[in-house]
């Protein structure tokens, strides 16, 4: 069966889930090639590699595949996609794996498919566009088939891959070292997951009322090791960075339980969860749109159901 | 400093939105258009960019006839001039005959700055920007809710998972920015009136060396194999507080094997 290229998602040497899903996805449908951009791999890293499925694991260790913005990863891409021919390209559909995607595309001349939920034979890709409203299955036509995948569109298994490594070494043009990152800025908050990888999402929306009041958010959201997100009410109100902003101009997340507190519903926060598996609602309102999501849903005060939710799921542990 | 700010009329996401039946392309008539929102954040972020530095800001949008509003609105918010890109045979177009058709006329008119929304509410690929970097051989410096400029050298924090990485270029570049990057400004009604004498230069694909070939529907990358109304979830179980609404909740999740 032919290659399927899948790029590493890393953090400092730790494979993300997303790569172990689209190993899982690309083992389906051919015979899955880790791609690791940048220094920094372990032993642990390959093996993990390995155990999801990945046949060969092609290693880059140049510094300037990640001191340098987006291009080099693309360019990366694209010479192996010239050199081993591979059936398809897959990378998680993060802000910037769309944008490597992207360059791909335009480099190998090829089509790209982005937010797939889903990718089955003759990667025809499944999609939910327009807010959740319509879904679509769509395929590339042209060139080398890129599919960017959303984060929790599968559950990843292991099955032990050979993960013969191959080093590539490459020359960046200068045109791939234009944008040079010169700092770095942390501001995660605690030790929560990431917000599209997260199984578990907490929201909160404009319920919640103040910026003080989301403790409550985040104690729900570590009584069941969740990522915690915000509607726009929030973050417009200031009560919560927009880096967690979860809707159409903000963050689409795609995770097994999504939770959504004090928040109504409309479509700009929909066009961001709607795929996910199961959704609660808490909200005082009945007529919130959002109970027309719910797989369950509690009409009441937030600040009372989530506290005792949360002494619940603590309790039961 | 010559801007370039790129905006796309999009379907308003407060309507129902439809693919039409013949083509699977998105109907673009059966509903209201609108700036893209973040694409007024490109507006605003380019005119202060010219206030700061002097210059001159176009509008540049590709879409059919009733586009020119959307290009009214930037102009009325205070840009110069707009180019409209504008022919049938660009319907149907992907995002890399987007990027394309772009490119050839953003090669025509020259910048020095080519600005844009990170991404549009209808297609939401995210990939323009990206793409235009690559075709342009420019600077890519998307993401942004930061930009700073200084002669020439080019300066933004582009938001990531953990932050923000601080990335520097060196202008001419391609921006894409980020909600909340700054305040769209509204458009007074001095700048309304001002924006109808304002110059719009329309263009077909031959005027801007766009190879017919690469771009429309036949030329697409990628196709729909066909598509579907979701179907709408089952109906959930919804139960009014009473005191153990939190506990419901834990039973709810006990039972899907959440905790």
């Amino acid at each position: 069966m032919s290659e399927i290229l899948v790029l590493v998602e890393q953090v400092e040497g730790e494979v993300k889930k997303v790569t172990l899903e689209l190993l899982t996805l690309a083992r389906s449908l051919g015979t899955p090639a880790a791609v690791w951009a940048g220094p920094g791999i372990t032993a642990e890293a390959k093996a993990r590699l390995a155990e999801y499925g990945a046949d060969k694991i092609y290693v880059a260790p140049s510094g300037d595949l990640v001191d340098y913005v987006v291009a080099p990863k693309a360019e990366l891409l694209a010479r192996l996609v010239a050199d081993k021919a591979p059936a398809a390209v897959l990378v998680a559909a993060t802000a910037e794996g769309k944008e490597i995607a992207g360059r791909l595309a335009v480099k190998t001349d090829s089509g790209v498919i982005t937010d797939a939920v889903g990718l089955g034979e003759g990667f025809v890709a499944d999609q939910s566009i327009f807010g959740g409203g319509i879904n679509v299955r769509s395929k590339v036509v042209r060139g080398t088939p890129i599919v960017a995948v959303r984060p929790n569109s599968t559950a990843p298994e292991a099955a032990a891959g050979a993960g013969a490594e191959e080093e590539v070494s490459l020359t960046l043009s200068d045109a791939a070292r234009a944008v040079r990152v010169v700092e770095r800025v942390k501001q995660e908050k605690g030790a929560r997951p990431e917000l599209t990888e997260a199984a578990i999402v907490v929201s909160g929306g404009r319920g919640v009322g103040s910026a003080e009041n989301f403790a409550v958010i985040e104690g729900l959201a570590d009584s069941l090791g969740a990522a915690v997100g915000a509607s726009r009410a929030a973050t417009d109100a200031g009560w919560y960075p927009h880096q967690f902003q979860v809707g159409q101009t903000g963050k689409t997340v795609s995770p097994q339980l999504y939770i959504a507190a004090g928040i109504s519903g409309a479509i700009q926060h929909r066009a961001g969860m709607q795929t996910a598996k199961t959704i609660v609602a808490i909200n005082k309102d009945p007529e919130a749109p959002i109970f027309e999501l719910a797989d369950y849903g509690v009409v009441g005060d937030l600040h009372q159901v989530v506290p005792q939710l949360t002494e619940e799921i603590n309790k039961r542990k | 400093m010559n801007i370039v700010v790129c905006v796309k009329q999009v379907p308003d996401t407060a309507t129902e939105r439809k693919l039409r039946s013949d083509d699977k392309t998105l109907d673009r008539d059966a509903v209201d258009g609108v700036v893209n929102e973040l694409d007024e954040y490109a507006v605003e972020e380019a005119l202060r960019l010219k206030e700061a530095h002097g210059g001159e800001v176009t509008v540049l949008t590709m879409g059919p006839g009733k586009a020119t509003e959307t290009i009214r609105k930037a102009l009325a918010m205070g840009a110069d001039k707009a180019v409209h890109l504008s022919d049938d045979a660009l319907h149907g177009s992907d995002a890399l005959s987007t990027s394309y058709a772009m490119a050839q006329v953003l090669k025509k008119i020259g910048f020095d700055l080519v600005i844009l929304g990170s991404e549009s509410t209808d297609a939401r690929t995210g990939v323009l920007a990206a793409m235009l970097a690559e075709r342009l051989g420019a600077p890519q410096l998307t993401l942004a809710n930061k930009v700073d400029v200084e002669g020439t050298s080019i300066s933004v924090q582009r938001i990531t998972d953990y932050g923000f990485d601080k990335v520097e270029a060196t202008l001419p570049a391609v921006v894409s920015v980020v909600e909340k990057i700054n305040e769209p400004r509204y458009p007074s009604f001095k700048g309304i009136m001002a924006a109808k004498k304002k110059p719009v230069e329309t263009l077909a694909i031959g005027d801007a060396s766009i190879d017919p070939a690469q771009v429309g529907l036949a030329a697409a990358w990628s196709s729909v194999v066909d598509f579907a109304a979701a179907p709408p979830r089952a109906a959930g179980t919804i139960v009014k507080d009473e005191g153990d609404g939190g506990t419901k909740a834990a039973d709810f999740l006990a039972s899907k094997k959440f905790i």
